[in-house]
């Protein structure tokens, strides 16, 4: 899906387009950066609810070419100004994670299936 | 014998299949000019070139009441004012079909041999139901693979422009490292990620592929995010380049970690609220950077500080 198409199914903002031409096929949400950097692919759309530079810093580490923030945040000029400098897309979405995620895998977006169980802690 | 440093440079170029593939990927639609701008057969040839210089235009096509019937060129216009016809009706200078015509939907380079085999300059655009949609010259398909080739190399090289493989021949020594050393502040998220950013750019700048680079940033992310959640006074991070592997190397100079087994279970954390806030903290870190590399030591000692290496070979 293109970033015009992301928005456009989940009724969200395009806040920053880097100018790459983009078809995303995957996608990975998390508000935990370290599992983003532990398993989602290069390439893949990035679907967070945090908003600061550690998330632009993990996209650009892990190369994310665009991430949707979820429940209408609006990340603050400073990490609009990072995004450009480092060149990934700047999505929103109204809803929640869960429904952000719902629609795109509706619409045809797709994960990166199962993990193997690992007890934690 | 001495590796070079061109092997590790190896996988740098874009490969040639993958501009081919991008070159074939490219459609007609992609390329052709869609404002057109279209004359009926019988207007004159003055309003040809009238159309032509309002609009820099070198060709134009000629449509009816049926559609397409023929287009009119530049040269078809030096023809007219040759015999000083400018009052004359398009029909009688324009080429009138068969014309070529590219397709919308077809390869562009299926189209351009069209227009090479033909010596045209510029051909009409007809969509699945033959109706004219576009216009593409030869100017517009130079220009569209020279972007996608720019797009390939921008993509995939940013830092196309220096050839680390001169650089290190240069270099004349039993033995060539590469060291880049950062420093870490404790306590500083807003900077959390600028070395690690640094060192994958510096990586990529020397010819590592993107995925090794990868690698490398996030497990040196995961170190520096350390140093930043659970230093007393912050610490450095030391990136050791060889032929042979790329060794991280971070120290700080206290706390240090009570018991390290414990410290690389996955999950086992005992970050600040702030850190996990931040998305970290979680007790993946030292899990992470373990994966992504191909070796990680640690030493530590209550008091005196910690010190990780890690290590990622390349390839042989």
């Amino acid at each position: 899906m293109t970033p015009e198409e992301i928005v456009a199914t989940i009724e969200g903002e395009l806040l920053f387009d880097s100018g790459r031409l983009l078809e995303l096929e995957y996608a990975f949400s998390s508000d935990l950066m370290s599992d983003v950097l532990a398993y989602a692919h290069s390439g893949m759309l990035m679907i967070t609810g945090l908003t600061h530079r550690q998330a632009i810093r993990t996209a650009e580490m892990a190369d994310i070419p665009a991430i949707l923030f979820v429940r209408g945040k609006y990340p603050s000029e400073q990490i609009l100004a990072l995004a450009r400098e480092v060149g990934i897309t700047l999505m929103t979405s109204p809803f929640t994670m869960f429904e952000t995620a719902g629609r795109l895998y509706q619409a045809g977006l797709k994960g990166i299936g199962k993990l193997p169980l690992v007890q934690h802690g | 014998m001495k590796k070079p440093f061109a092997l590790f440079a190896a996988d740098k170029a874009p490969s040639l299949s993958k501009v081919h593939e991008l070159i074939r990927e490219l459609k007609v639609s992609q390329v052709m000019t869609k404002t057109l701008y279209t004359l009926p057969p019988d207007a004159t040839m003055q309003e040809v070139k009238d159309l032509m210089r309002q609009h820099r235009i070198s060709g134009v096509p000629v449509v009816d009441a049926q559609g397409l019937c023929g287009i009119v060129s530049l040269e078809d216009l030096i023809h007219a004012l040759e015999q000083q016809a400018l009052s004359a009706p398009i029909r009688q200078f324009m080429t009138p079909m068969p014309l070529v015509v590219a397709r919308a939907q077809e390869p562009l380079l299926e189209a351009f041999k069209r227009l090479e085999q033909h010596n045209v300059g510029r051909m009409p655009v007809l969509d699945g139901h033959g109706a004219l949609v576009g216009i593409v010259t030869h100017t517009d398909i130079i220009a569209s693979l020279l972007k996608s080739l720019q797009d390939v190399y921008t993509e995939d090289e940013r830092l196309c422009d220096c050839n680390p493989q001169y650089f290190f021949d240069a270099l004349r020594s039993d033995a060539t490292n590469l060291l880049l050393r950062y420093h870490v502040e404790a306590g500083d998220f807003a900077h959390g990620g600028e070395a690690s950013a640094r060192i994958k750019r510096a990586l990529l700048r020397i010819g590592a592929s993107p995925r090794l680079a990868r690698r490398v940033a996030i497990a040196a992310y995961e170190a520096e995010i350390n140093l930043i959640i659970h230093t007393n006074r912050g610490g450095s991070v030391l990136v050791d380049v060889t032929p042979q592997e790329i060794r991280v190397v971070v120290q700080d100079s206290g706390p240090g970690i009570p018991d390290v087994e414990e410290a690389r279970r996955p999950g086992f954390s005992t970050a600040s609220p702030r850190a996990r806030e931040m998305g970290f903290g979680a007790g993946m870190g030292l899990t992470n950077i373990e994966r992504c590399s191909d070796r990680l030591d640690i030493w530590s000692a209550l008091g005196v500080g910690t010190r990780l290496e890690i290590v990622f070979k390349l390839p042989a």
